[in-house]
């Protein structure tokens, strides 16, 4: 299965399919327009939100975006990183095939706090 | 406890628990090796962060100090000494970064071995893609052969996504090039080349394309800092060794969910600091490795 990564400078300019991960067993590949969106902002030394509820099975539309730097945004555990850039916004479309609690963490240095900058993806039945 | 190594007391070190990591690295290692230590050595310091306040290390002023007057203490002094990164502890300033790293650089002058190699952390070069640290120390990755070992720096934090990229990894390919493969490479890294724990970015995002260009080449080690730890690790027959820092201590690759600071241990300040001394024998391609303490208090 596969995460797929779309970053633009605006959504409804999103036309480039610029990388695919892979995401082991717990993210499939969802397109429907009519899926929810949630939008996480990164910034120095945090995520806003820094925690997101998913429902199982349910097809959700992730948008990355960052206010002062690159960030990265990685859940190692489920295979899937991409960057947040200033001015831009990253689609993830995913659907959650397994419940339970999933780290994401910042992998871009991105200053003293950078160790520290996480959140977490709940997904529930 | 500081501890000399010298040919005569090699083999009592060795039954020091937790004093001498013995390795397996080379193939010889364990017949003729103890008597080869000294053949020559270096010592490794890493992950200095000067310029870090807080409560993880309230000596932070003096650690360093302290680690260099026990290695200036030695006596036998190493061949040369490396820094492998996290010279100085990050800074938004680029004004204070340059000061933390002249500071640095101030400070260990102070040691008695001339012959100092330096390596950049993420800490020191990710926020300006390593500008200032090459205006102190020059190169971020090179390669230099001593007594017949062949060393390599790799710069794996310039880079802020934690990267080696494709112009260094061409650069160590053409190196490794020129080299035959019964010949010893020893590498020295930042962040570790192998995944020991992408959750807590202990890893480099290519790392696995270095360890195949160095995997035709029988007696290789890799020693590197970044998780503020003794470690060690095999990728086949390549050896990776992490070291101590001289700030705080972090948990056990991947034992909690977040890499907080291990806390200041009043009672024992400066406990799971240190620096590490590596042996070589010449004849008999063995390593040995033996952790110097920080002087608590």
């Amino acid at each position: 299965m596969s995460i797929r990564v779309i970053r633009a400078g605006t959504l409804a300019g999103a036309a480039g399919l610029l990388a695919a991960f892979a995401a082991g067993n717990l993210f499939a590949v969802a397109s429907s327009p009519a899926e929810p969106v949630i939008r996480i902002t990164a910034r120095r030394f945090e995520y806003i939100p820094p925690s997101i509820t998913l429902k199982k099975g349910q097809p959700v539309t992730l948008e990355l975006t960052a206010e002062d730097t690159t960030h990265g945004f990685k859940v190692s555990e489920l295979g899937i990183r991409a960057d947040a850039i200033p001015g831009k916004v990253t689609v993830l479309h995913v659907t959650p095939d397994k419940a339970g609690k999933f780290y994401f963490a910042c992998d871009v240095f991105c200053g003293a706090e950078h160790d520290y900058m996480s959140g977490e993806i709940a997904v529930t039945e | 406890m500081s501890i000399t190594v010298t040919r005569r007391n090699i083999m009592q070190l060795a039954g020091l628990a937790g004093a001498t990591y013995m390795s397996g690295l080379f193939p010889t290692f364990g017949k003729a090796a103890a008597a080869e230590y000294d053949d020559f050595h270096f010592v490794q310091f890493s992950d200095t962060h000067w310029g870090y306040a807080g409560p993880a290390n309230p000596d932070s002023a003096h650690t360093l100090e302290k680690a260099i007057a026990t290695v200036n203490a030695l006596a036998e002094q190493p061949d040369f000494i490396v820094f492998t990164g996290d010279l100085t502890h990050t800074t938004d300033d680029a004004k204070e970064r340059r000061a933390r790293l002249a500071r640095f650089r101030e400070i260990v002058s102070a040691l008695r071995v001339k012959t100092v190699r330096f390596m950049p952390g993420e800490h020191d070069a990710s926020l300006d893609q390593g500008a200032a640290y090459r205006e102190f120390f020059g190169d971020s990755y090179y390669s230099f052969d001593h007594k017949g070992v062949h060393f390599i720096a790799l710069d794996n934090v310039s880079d802020p996504h934690g990267a080696i990229g494709e112009a260094q990894l061409a650069w160590l390919a053409a190196d490794l090039g020129q080299r035959k493969p019964e010949e010893r490479i020893v590498v020295f890294t930042h962040r570790p080349l192998f995944d020991l724990a992408p959750d807590w970015d202990w890893a480099t995002k290519d790392g696995a394309r270095a360890i195949e260009l160095l995997m035709p080449f029988r007696k290789v080690a890799v020693f590197y800092g970044h998780i503020h730890q003794e470690h060690h690790h095999m990728t086949g027959h390549i050896a990776h060794h992490a070291a101590k820092s001289l700030i705080f201590p972090l948990p056990a690759p991947g034992s909690q969910p977040r890499k907080l600071p291990l806390p200041w241990n009043p009672e024992h300040g400066g406990a799971g600091l240190g620096t590490r001394d590596v042996g070589i024998g010449l004849k008999s391609a063995a390593i040995e490795m033996v952790e110097h303490p920080v002087q608590e208090g």
